[in-house]
């Protein structure tokens, strides 16, 4: 019989979730999701543009979902990342909960204000729960690399690990960052691999880590992952040291198939392989949780550099709205989406690739080979 | 008449000690020493300074002096340098007994005190012993000892442990385009020095409550100034040009956010060399897209460990580039990626390039400059032969086949050697 204080202590390391309607867990290991919001016959996904390139691009998807009379309406929450109350982002929070789904920008986290103030993309996924951060990241028709065939599904924990955001400076000039590893999340996001690689048919899963440094952290991760492994005979499994990992990646990326890893690994492992299909103008990313999901460039840039330039490369973010309008269950809608951004892909690139195009022409080519596919548009 | 009370008597000592010190540093870096050198048990307005300034204290001589200037000679008796070998696990062994054949061909008056740490025994007084041969010799080279998953937690990484007792506090690795390999990336000149004692790898982890762990990792304010300035230091040494910091300071604003500001102080002394800082995970892409941008990168314990394998992956692999673990009085070399490579050990496939060019450097360390010339330009001229590139490298070669040639062209050039 445990006392009431540690039953308290013990609910702090579980996440804490209404019953699930259907299979009544908590959410570890549910896998449930709730219908999106369709009033009408049309749904509504809130758009929080961000700063920098996000504005911008999110104005590109939402012309092009209009050209193709998709039926998504768009609830755009903007939060200013410059002031330190947290009110814009729960209302963006507040939003996504009605809605269900988000479409994102990046919202620029400034060195310069206090250390009280937290990242805002980082409350949005603790706050949100939404554990899963999902990267595929392939070689595309159309794009030169040095390296070719590459086809990697990176899961990454999305809400602790490093990004607690949890630090101190008890001895002035010595700081301790905590990193938090905890057996259900580990397991919850291990289990989100397994069934993924199960669903799309992949051959293998590599878990990343350093428990070789990190023994119980890590170690902890990687027996998790050992755990789930045994439920899932078919699939097999196998772990690298995220060093390892790294330098085979830039001398060998086909070997990997499904990776999945903690929170900063994450990170860095998705970066590298962005940087191998291409850059972080190609690559959507997707945040998924027990009952939302908020989609976004795979890489998270805000690109302030290239802001208001009409160069940047808006093929991650219209992706990224395809893999929205999967999730919402119009397969129609997003291939044709797909198909003509891919065919643009062919023949225009935006400076990031190498070429001259704007973003504009990028997006204009895409509504033309829409057009050309012959489903019903909206006048130009 | 001055009174001689214990007040009068510390302010006396003090201005010894700042006499005594000697030391180019920015004034608040010398302030910072002289605190570090009294002792912190004495009370009074100076004993509150020094909790204030003084937080990380080792017993070693000689700890305020940053510069070159006070390192010991090392040990050379009859003309002759001790150095400790640790051979390690995997291809450790056979390594490094090709290159105490290389300096024996080659006469070079090194002798190696050999010490052997077993991975595989929970006790330390194996690298006890090794830490020792170390304090006594001063510079020593070692493959990679293996850390078992299966041992217990509480036995620590050895590899850690030796950097940690030493005060290795820097790593520094060359990452350079070799001629000869093919690569796909051309003209990568890239430097990366790396904390090497703190950070993620402080080893303390605990389990407060049963399913959560908490890591900690620790940011001084001490060691990344140390570290920042033996970066400053040494791109000023070799005529580089522009020194950047790599971190993560947008999430860890407290721990990053310090190192990045210690980097920025120690960068305004330094105004001839430029100074900017890039996130770890832009730094990774942009190091897979575009590797020539960068010149000299310095940053905290596990960005340098994920950051140096990206670059050593590019420059060809693991079995090219050598590493230096350097410390205010030791200095310890080893290959830059600290691969155990238990997959090939034994199997004559190893490439032996960045065991060579890592006792190159040892040799450099020592001041027995042509020697390290001799064996470096053998090297690399043998690098040059496809056929001889090992598999690492794409080709079939043996690893002896690798280490003879070396030492036939280093037999060319008409110096002394051994028989064969």
């Amino acid at each position: 019989p445990r006392s009431p204080l540690s039953t308290v202590i013990l609910s702090l390391g579980k996440t804490l979730h209404p019953p699930c309607l259907q299979c009544g867990s908590t959410g570890v290991l549910c896998v449930f999701q709730p219908p999106p919001a369709k009033y009408g016959g049309r749904h509504t996904v809130t758009l929080i543009p961000g700063d920098g390139i996000g504005p911008e691009l999110c104005g590109h998807v939402q012309e092009l979902f209009r050209f193709c009379c998709v039926p998504v309406d768009f609830e755009v929450v903007n939060v200013d990342s410059a002031v330190m109350g947290e009110d814009d982002i729960t209302n963006a929070i507040m939003a996504i909960r009605r809605n269900g789904v988000a479409l994102k920008g990046n919202m620029e986290t400034n060195h310069n204000l206090p250390a009280s103030y937290k990242s805002r993309n980082n409350l949005l996924w603790t706050t949100l729960d939404l554990y899963a951060n999902v990267i595929h990241c392939q070689s595309l028709p159309g794009v030169r690399t040095r390296h070719s065939n590459v086809d990697i599904m990176i899961i990454r924990e999305n809400t602790e690990g490093e990004y607690s955001s949890l630090e101190h400076e008890n001895v002035p000039g010595v700081v301790e960052c905590l990193k938090i590893i905890t057996r259900n999340k580990s397991l919850r996001i291990a289990d989100y691999a397994f069934k993924t690689a199960r669903e799309k048919g992949r051959s293998r899963v590599t878990a990343v880590h350093k428990a070789n440094i990190m023994k119980l952290g890590d170690g902890l991760f990687l027996e998790c992952c050992k755990e789930v492994a045994s439920g899932y005979p078919e699939i097999p499994f196998d772990s690298m040291i995220v060093d390892n990992t790294t330098m085979q990646l830039v001398s060998r990326p086909q070997q990997f198939d499904v990776m999945v890893m903690p929170n900063l690994y994450g990170n860095v492992v998705s970066n590298v392989c962005a940087g191998l299909v291409g850059g972080p103008g190609l690559v959507p990313g997707a945040n998924y949780g027990t009952d939302y999901a908020v989609f976004e460039t795979g890489t998270r840039n805000t690109g302030k550099s290239i802001a208001k330039c009409n160069k940047a490369n808006p093929t991650a973010m219209l992706l990224a709205s395809c893999l929205l309008l999967d999730h919402l269950k119009l397969h129609a809608y997003a291939e044709v989406i797909r198909r003509a951004i891919l065919s643009t892909l062919s023949e225009l690139h935006t400076a990031d690739l190498g070429g001259h195009s704007s973003t504009s022409d990028v997006v204009q080519s895409i509504m033309d080979a829409v057009q050309r596919e012959g489903p019903q548009t909206l006048n130009m | 008449m001055i009174k001689l009370n214990s007040k009068n008597i510390r302010i006396f000592l003090i201005y010894f000690f700042i006499r005594r010190l000697r030391v180019k540093m920015a004034a608040h870096g010398s302030l910072l020493s002289v605190f570090k050198s009294i002792n912190p048990r004495w009370n009074g307005p100076l004993g509150n300074s020094v909790k204030i300034f003084g937080t990380t204290f080792t017993n070693h001589r000689n700890k305020a002096t940053l510069t070159r200037e006070h390192i010991p000679p090392p040990a050379k008796y009859g003309g002759r340098h001790t150095v400790t070998l640790i051979p390690g696990d995997g291809i450790g062994p056979e390594l490094l007994s090709h290159v105490k054949e290389v300096f024996r061909f080659s006469c070079v008056p090194v002798d190696f005190e050999v010490v052997q740490v077993n991975s595989a025994m929970e006790s330390e007084d194996d690298i006890m012993d090794a830490i020792t041969a170390i304090r006594r010799n001063g510079v020593a080279l070692k493959g990679n000892i293996e850390t078992k998953h299966t041992l217990p937690p509480s036995v620590k990484s050895r590899n850690n442990v030796l950097r940690t007792t030493l005060d290795l506090y820097a790593n520094v690795m060359h990452c350079q385009s070799l001629p000869g390999v093919q690569t796909r990336h051309k003209d990568i000149d890239i430097m990366i020095i790396r904390e090497n004692t703190e950070g993620e790898y402080s080893s303390l982890e605990h389990e407060s409550v049963p399913g959560v762990v908490e890591c900690l990792k620790i940011i001084t304010r001490n060691n990344s100034l140390r570290i920042a300035d033996y970066a400053f230091r040494l791109a000023r040494e070799k005529g580089r040009s522009r020194v950047t910091a790599v971190h993560k300071a947008n999430i860890m604003k407290l721990g990053d956010g310090l190192f990045l500001q210690c980097c920025r102080e120690v960068a305004s002394g330094y105004p001839d060399i430029t100074f900017d800082s890039m996130i770890v995970d832009n730094t990774t892409m942009q190091l897979v897209s575009k590797p020539q941008q960068f010149d000299v990168m310095v940053m905290p314990n596990l960005y340098g460990n994920v950051v140096s394998n990206v670059c050593a992956g590019l420059v060809g692999g693991p079995g090219l580039v050598p590493g230096a673990n350097y410390g205010q009085d030791y200095a310890v070399f080893e290959t830059a990626t600290r691969n155990t490579g238990k997959s090939i050990a034994g199997k004559n496939i190893a490439n032996p390039t960045a065991m060579l060019l890592a006792s190159c450097m040892m040799l450099d360390h020592l001041k027995l400059y042509n020697y390290a010339t001799l064996i470096r330009n053998a090297v690399l001229t043998t690098m040059n032969e496809t056929r001889l590139h090992t598999a690492d490298l794409g080709g079939q070669g043996t690893t002896l086949e690798v280490v003879q040639s070396v030492m036939r062209v280093i037999q060319s050039k008409g110096q002394l050697t051994a028989e064969f």
